[in-house]
């Protein structure tokens, strides 16, 4: 008799656990969304939807990381079958460019001193970042010179009242 | 938009010649052209195409700083003075004291850039010191 129970007891916790196994092979879609859906926290923009167990995912992320990142996410969900990654890749717009910045004046007229001391018969002024050339040179110093000012990245190089020979 | 239709030749220009780090940007009347070319061939060739649309760089609408993407560390520098030594200093400034010269068409070595103008550089004989870079031209 007690045999004949236990054989039963058994039989009843196989037959429970063959139902709970059954169980946990099909979850329900709705479930696996959820579970999906929480586990998608990490990665904003991405949604997911289930059918039959199998996660289509949509939506914009900044980069193939995030990307990537989304669908292991995904995939690793217990009870995903597989994973259909819809998600696009949208990199952000590149950031305008900076304004060019002019070098402030005390350091832009030390520096234009040191250059056109080498330059005889020529003046140079700096006020609110313009470099004002006056006085005479030949084209090709003046060339020189020019690339050398503009190097310090002035405001601009006025150079109206230079005579070039 | 006005000045990069004037200068639409250098620009292109340029941009072509794989110039890397190009940045065009207008401000109060002037074309702002920064960018970093391949050889100092193609920076003399932009400065020739800028010579040619503003004849002896007169307008004063464009302010072109190029640099020479060659010129890194452990590079050889010619010494471009018109004929006269190049002063090596202690420091990067012409207050600074005078170490060294290096003679003209000298080469020299690039140790680093203390800024676009000041680099640290060394003589064959040994001597080490800051020189005005206006006055280095990478060997190519």
């Amino acid at each position: 008799m007690t045999m004949k129970m236990k054989h039963l007891t058994s039989l009843a916790l196989a037959a429970g656990l063959m139902f709970m196994i059954s169980c946990k092979s099909k979850p329900k879609d709705a479930d696996i969304k959820a579970a999906v859906v929480a586990a998608l926290q990490s990665s904003p923009g991405v949604s997911a939807d289930v059918k039959d167990g199998v996660v289509t995912l949509t939506g914009a992320v900044a980069n193939e990381a995030d990307k990537d990142a989304a669908e292991n996410t995904a995939k690793v969900t217990a009870g995903v079958k597989s994973v259909v990654d819809n998600i696009t890749v949208t990199p952000p717009p590149p950031p305008p460019p900076a304004a060019p910045v002019a070098t402030a004046d005390d350091a832009l007229k030390t520096s234009v001193a040191d250059i056109v001391k080498d330059f005889p018969g020529i003046t140079a002024d700096v006020k609110d970042g313009v470099i004002t050339i006056t006085g005479e040179a030949k084209a090709d110093r003046w060339k020189k010179l020019k690339m050398a000012l503009d190097a310090l990245k002035p405001k601009k190089v006025d150079a109206s009242g230079l005579k070039v020979k | 938009m006005a000045l990069q239709d004037k200068y639409k030749e250098l620009i292109d220009a340029a941009k072509s010649s794989g110039t890397t780090n190009l940045q065009v940007a207008e401000q109060d009347g002037v074309l702002h052209i920064d960018g970093e070319a391949p050889s100092g061939a193609v920076k003399d060739q932009l400065w020739d195409i800028y010579g040619k649309i503003d004849p002896n760089f007169l307008a004063g609408d464009v302010v072109m700083n190029i640099n020479v993407a060659t010129a890194v560390a452990g590079a050889k520098l010619t010494v471009t003075t018109d004929s006269t030594n190049l002063n090596i200093r202690k420091g990067p400034g012409t207050d600074q004291p005078i170490v060294g010269k290096a003679a003209h068409n000298e080469v020299v070595s690039l140790i680093s850039k203390q800024s676009d103008q000041w680099w640290l550089i060394r003589t064959d004989g040994g001597a080490e010191g800051y020189a005005y870079a206006q006055y280095l031209t990478p060997v190519e």
